[in-house]
């Protein structure tokens, strides 16, 4: 049990794979202008993710260490081109908007850094729990970055959500300043990095905060139990 | 236990990534032919959401996608889209492409058979956030300015933007935009008028769609 606990800690939090590993770099800076887009890149990443480290780990006991790497840039590059076909032939508005970035989930190294770091050792079933958890920690990295660019650079938040979710979701959709003059730099490429360097530091602050306070409560906890 | 033996050797490593390829090759043949329909039905409806909004309903009664021809233009084939109300030729559409700041800016043109234009959208583009998207119709009416507008009106001279001293707005800090836009728009129409008695024959029906994709298919054979 504990083992879940951890992979979910590590996926979600302490090894995110934008906010820790610093991975998969290029699709959030060239997605996240809107936390719509983040939301979908994040999610197509999750499937693809979870389908490489299934298949991966299921047949590693085949798998000879000397081609382990082009068998694993096969399986994801077929998992993304399945992705990218099905977007776009069940999604079209939302291939309009993503089916550029699509294609680059292929060069996302945390997916075969997943492969070869965790699939390849791993049972399917962890696997699978380690890849879910990534994936909703890539999500919401980008959902995060998304949302930062976007209110401070359009002042909406969640824009064109009933594209990505349906007509139903279209109440996520929020205009947080109305008449806002936009604020152009974070909408545009260097604003990923501006984002990106400041969640970073939100992100460190408050583990700092936390094993502080962890070191704090240890030498009290102590004289207590003496 | 054999495997492991196995696993070195050379004949076994071609075999596994071999196999792996086969396998991943028919999955994506499978998807391909799953997916094709959808995405062919979702492109068609792409466009034909694209032309209803440069060209009013009530000015046509014909299914623009197969009254479509080809037709040279700077070297190149162009598709176009032909117009009519009961038999007679009103309206012509096609797609335009202008050199804009960041990259082409995509657009479909929609030119009335007596020479003014229905209609003109921007498609895909690249322009810069916050100020050359204002061609973008939900983010500004500038590009419906352009409706009703024809080579005459404004004359020739004013197919510019005020800051060269023509007729149309440009955007607080993007020129460069509305210029190449309208630039192309301007070309557009002169082209229309040079080709005007090709746009304007009616085309043939495809009388029977049917026999002809079967004729097709048995050429395919």
């Amino acid at each position: 049990m504990t083992d879940y606990s951890r992979l979910a800690k590590d996926g979600l939090w302490s090894n995110n794979m934008v906010f820790a590993q610093m991975l998969a770099l290029c699709p959030v800076m060239a997605v996240t202008a809107t936390a719509t887009n983040g939301l979908g890149m994040g999610l197509a990443t999750l499937f693809v993710l979870v389908g490489a480290n299934l298949i991966i780990s299921s047949i590693r006991h085949l798998i000879s260490q000397a081609i382990r790497i082009p068998v694993y840039i096969v399986i994801i590059a077929t998992l993304v081109t399945l992705t990218d076909m099905l977007i776009n032939a069940f999604a079209y508005e939302l291939y309009k908007v993503l089916g550029l970035f699509i294609a680059l989930i292929v060069v996302n190294c945390a997916i075969l850094g997943r492969a070869e770091a965790f699939a390849s050792k791993n049972t399917v079933w962890t696997s699978f729990v380690d890849s879910v958890m990534m994936g909703i920690g890539l999500t919401w990295a980008l959902v995060a970055i998304g949302g930062f660019r976007e209110i401070l650079g359009s002042g909406t938040l969640f824009a064109n959500a009933d594209l990505l979710l349906g007509e139903r979701f279209g109440f996520l959709e929020i205009t947080l300043i109305p008449d806002y003059p936009g604020f152009l730099i974070l909408l545009l490429p260097p604003g990923g990095f501006i984002a990106v360097g400041f969640l970073l530091v939100l992100k460190r602050w408050i583990d700092r905060k936390v094993e502080t306070r962890a070191q704090k409560a240890t030498p009290a906890a102590d004289p207590q139990e003496a | 236990m054999s495997l492991a033996l196995w696993k070195d050797r050379l004949d076994y490593q071609s075999l596994l990534l071999g196999s792996v390829v086969l396998i991943t090759c028919v999955a994506l043949a499978l998807a391909y032919q799953l997916t094709r329909e959808p995405i062919r039905l979702a492109l068609e409806q792409d466009l034909l959401n694209s032309f209803s909004r440069v060209l009013p309903d009530a000015l046509y009664d014909n299914d623009l996608l197969t009254s479509q021809a080809v037709i040279e233009r700077d070297g190149r084939p162009l598709t176009w889209y032909q117009a009519r109300l009961d038999g007679e030729v009103t309206a012509v559409v096609f797609p335009i492409t202008a050199q804009g700041y960041a990259g082409n800016i995509e657009m479909l043109l929609a030119i009335e058979a007596n020479g003014d234009i229905a209609g003109v959208r921007v498609l895909v583009h690249q322009e810069t956030p916050g100020l050359g998207d204002k061609i973008e119709e939900a983010r500004d009416p500038w590009i419906t300015e352009f409706s009703g507008t024809s080579l005459s009106n404004p004359p020739s001279a004013l197919w510019g933007v005020k800051k060269d001293g023509g007729h149309f707005d440009q955007f607080t800090g993007a020129t460069i935009t509305p210029r190449v836009i309208v630039r192309e728009i301007h070309r557009s129409l002169e082209f229309f008028t040079r080709q005007q008695a090709v746009f304007l024959t009616p085309l043939a029906e495809p009388d029977l769609s049917t026999s002809s994709e079967e004729a097709q298919e048995v050429s395919d054979d």
